[in-house]
């Protein structure tokens, strides 16, 4: 029978006595457990951004590009060379099995005009289905229809942000933009989206009907091209389907001979960002244990101090000893000191991590995520730190012998 | 059977090439029951034969039965137990623990057999009273008189009941007047409760409260009587 809250009594006034060591001792405790809690928050938070983005730009997302990968091992640019076309669109809707939408996509930068207000944005002229393939909600009014696309109406949708920019507090619904002084009247506006991955605002957009876009606004080098084609497959298992399916059409459509490279680029959206995703998830991890490297050389300080502490304390361990302290009795004594150190150390610890991880939100504007699973790991690391590293000093001081002990000066 | 039972120990000191024999194969037996004061020149073993009888430390040669149980046979936490529960040790120098309140260092032995906190507060404080400290309970052992830490260090050897208290030289740093104090305090626990008392003493008056007297010399006993006094 050991008496736990004497030894836990005796435990915090030999800590009390030094306090400065004390102090000193747990920092490398306080600083391991805070820079494991904040690195995985700001790591789980980075990969929940990456998360936000890939359901921000729409599952099952492939996008075709203009140009080839790579040519002869030199990599030539995707969307160099202007090669798809309306027709490619409208072939892999109907002719790729695997893919539920598709959406082209034509466009640039260019001034926008409402009143006395300007401002530059990204234009896009696309048909209805661009809403649907990038999973894209409206806030208010109306899509266009297939047929302003065909009739090439000078309608447009709004992101958000420039509504926020031109209109302040005004509903833009009817209201008449210019872009590139050609008027448009606002029958939308799209629900916002947040950031993209690269940290570029997606809410700062037009959409038009790409028949505009391709005569009036931005023009083409020959009819019905288009920069970019968007496409959703049926689901994320169809995707490499959907792949194949498309290169074996577009190759077929652009005449590409067996030997030659492609002249466009499918690019898995989804799957580039998932891996970016997992990497980032293993990045944090890493850096977590790195921070965890640090709890250990915290363990070692306390070792380091205990060893100390029972060097300094020998004729106290021989008076305990000689009226009747066991061995488990002394060995407890310093184990739970040290365990005192390294758990008020990991509480420190949690509060500064956690306070950090928070600030660093606020400063940065970085997401962090603190999840109390990995809280109370780093928690009981620290116990087992101040366990681990405490043993030897109290096996130590357990061996001593009464009578030497007592006469040591 | 005897209490202790001390079979020709010796014990010699190994100090570099030379060694110091501190005891001389020495025998003795003491009762239950038993006042006895151990008498001597200084140097001449009366210490280092407390300390082994109190199984804080282990002869060089010999054999050693307390309480009918041979001594070098037993592990550290039987030895711990035993000094914990059978004897109580009134050490020469003291040896409080600093920074420690006297209340605090008389409960320690009583942190090591399961005393309830409750108990152990009523028990030292009880104890403290009866060697003359009532209100000095809250003082650290560092803030008392070379006398009162002898007496705080007499009431932590009392404070577990044990049968047999080893005093080395409980007086040494007393006046007369709580010396004698203190030996009536041994008198009636002897005499009352049967605990035998063994005690190291320079001073025949001292030695006057006991009924044996052993005196050494040169680390062995040179004469051994009993039947004085009382
Ligand atoms: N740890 C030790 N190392 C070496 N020699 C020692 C040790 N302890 C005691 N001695 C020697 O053993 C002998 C006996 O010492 P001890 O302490 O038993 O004497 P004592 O009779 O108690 O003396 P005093 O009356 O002064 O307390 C002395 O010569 C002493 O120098
Ligand atoms: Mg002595």
């Amino acid at each position: 029978m050991i008496n736990i809250p004497s030894t836990l009594k005796i435990s915090f006034r030999a800590l009390r006595v030094n306090k400065m060591r004390s102090a000193l001792t747990m920092l490398g405790i306080i600083i391991g457990v805070s820079a494991v809690i904040a690195m995985l928050a700001v790591g789980k938070g980075a990969s929940q951004k990456i998360a936000d983005q890939i359901a921000s730009i729409g599952s099952n997302l492939l996008i075709i590009l203009p140009g080839s990968t790579s040519a002869g091992g030199v990599r030539m640019g995707a969307g160099t060379q202007p090669t798809l076309t309306m027709g490619d669109t409208e072939a892999i809707l109907r002719e790729a099995p695997a893919v539920a939408d598709v959406a082209p996509d034509h466009g640039g930068v260019a001034q926008v005009v409402y009143g006395n207000q300007n401002w530059a944005t990204g234009i896009r002229g696309t048909t209805p289905n661009f809403l649907n393939v990038r999973e894209w909600q409206l806030a208010s009014g109306r899509v266009f229809t297939e047929q302003e696309v065909k009739s090439g109406a000078k309608v447009c949708l709004l992101g958000q942000t420039v509504v926020d920019n031109l209109f302040g507090d005004i509903d833009p619904i009817g209201q008449i933009v210019r872009i590139k002084k050609v008027p448009f009247t606002v029958i939308g506006v799209l629900a916002p989206k947040g950031q993209s991955l690269t940290g570029a605002d997606q809410d700062d957009i037009i959409l038009v009907p790409i028949t505009v876009a391709q005569r009036q606004l931005f023009g083409t080098p020959f009819p019905g091209m288009v920069r970019i084609i968007h496409v959703k497959a049926k689901s994320s298992e169809d995707l490499p389907d959907a792949e194949r399916q498309i290169t074996q059409l577009l190759r077929q459509r652009h005449r590409i001979g067996p030997k030659q490279e492609n002249d466009f680029t499918v690019r898995n959206l989804t799957q580039v960002m998932q891996a970016r995703e997992e990497s980032q998830r293993v990045t944090s991890l890493l850096l977590g244990a790195i921070a965890s490297v640090s709890l250990i050389v915290g363990g070692i300080g306390i070792m380091n101090i205990m060893l100390v502490s029972v060097t300094e304390r020998t004729r106290e361990i021989g008076i305990r000893m000689a009226v009747g302290a066991r061995t488990w009795d002394i060995r407890l004594q310093f184990i739970i000191e040290a365990l005192t150190l390294s758990l008020i150390g990991g509480m420190i610890g949690i509060i500064i991590g956690v306070g950090g991880s928070k600030m660093f939100s606020v400063f940065a504007e970085w997401p962090t995520i603190i999840s109390p699973f990995y809280v109370v790991l780093a928690f009981c690391f620290s116990g087992l730190v101040g366990i681990f590293f405490g043993f030897y000093p109290a096996y130590k001081a357990s061996l001593l012998d009464p009578i030497d002990a007592l006469r040591y000066e | 059977m005897p209490l202790i039972d001390v079979q020709q120990i010796t014990k010699v000191y190994q100090l570099g090439d030379v060694s110091v024999k501190a005891l001389c194969a020495i025998s003795l037996k003491i009762e239950n029951g038993e006042f006895i004061a151990i008498m001597g020149p200084s140097g001449s073993g009366k210490s280092t034969f407390m300390n082994i009888i109190g199984c804080l430390d282990k002869p060089t040669s010999g054999r050693y039965l307390f309480d009918g149980s041979d001594v070098g046979s037993l592990g550290r936490d039987e030895l711990a137990a035993i000094r914990n529960k059978k004897i109580g040790f009134v050490f020469q120098g003291f040896n409080l623990l600093p920074r420690t309140s006297a209340l605090e260092n008389v409960e320690l032995p009583m942190l090591y057999n399961g005393v309830t906190a409750r108990e152990r507060m009523q028990r030292a404080m009880s104890s403290l009273k009866s060697v003359g400290l009532e209100g000095r309970e809250r003082h650290f052992s560092n803030q008392l008189s070379g006398g009162q830490q002898q007496r705080v260090a007499v009431a932590r050897a009392l404070v577990n009941n044990a049968p047999v208290i080893l005093a080395d030289e409980p007086t040494g740093n007393l006046d007369t007047k709580t010396s004698a104090e203190i030996m009536e305090l041994f008198t009636k626990l002897n005499a009352e409760a049967n605990i035998t008392i063994i005690l190291i003493t320079h001073e025949a008056d001292i030695a006057g409260y006991s009924r044996r007297i052993i005196k050494f010399r040169d680390g062995c006993i040179i004469n051994d009587e009993r039947g004085k006094n009382i």
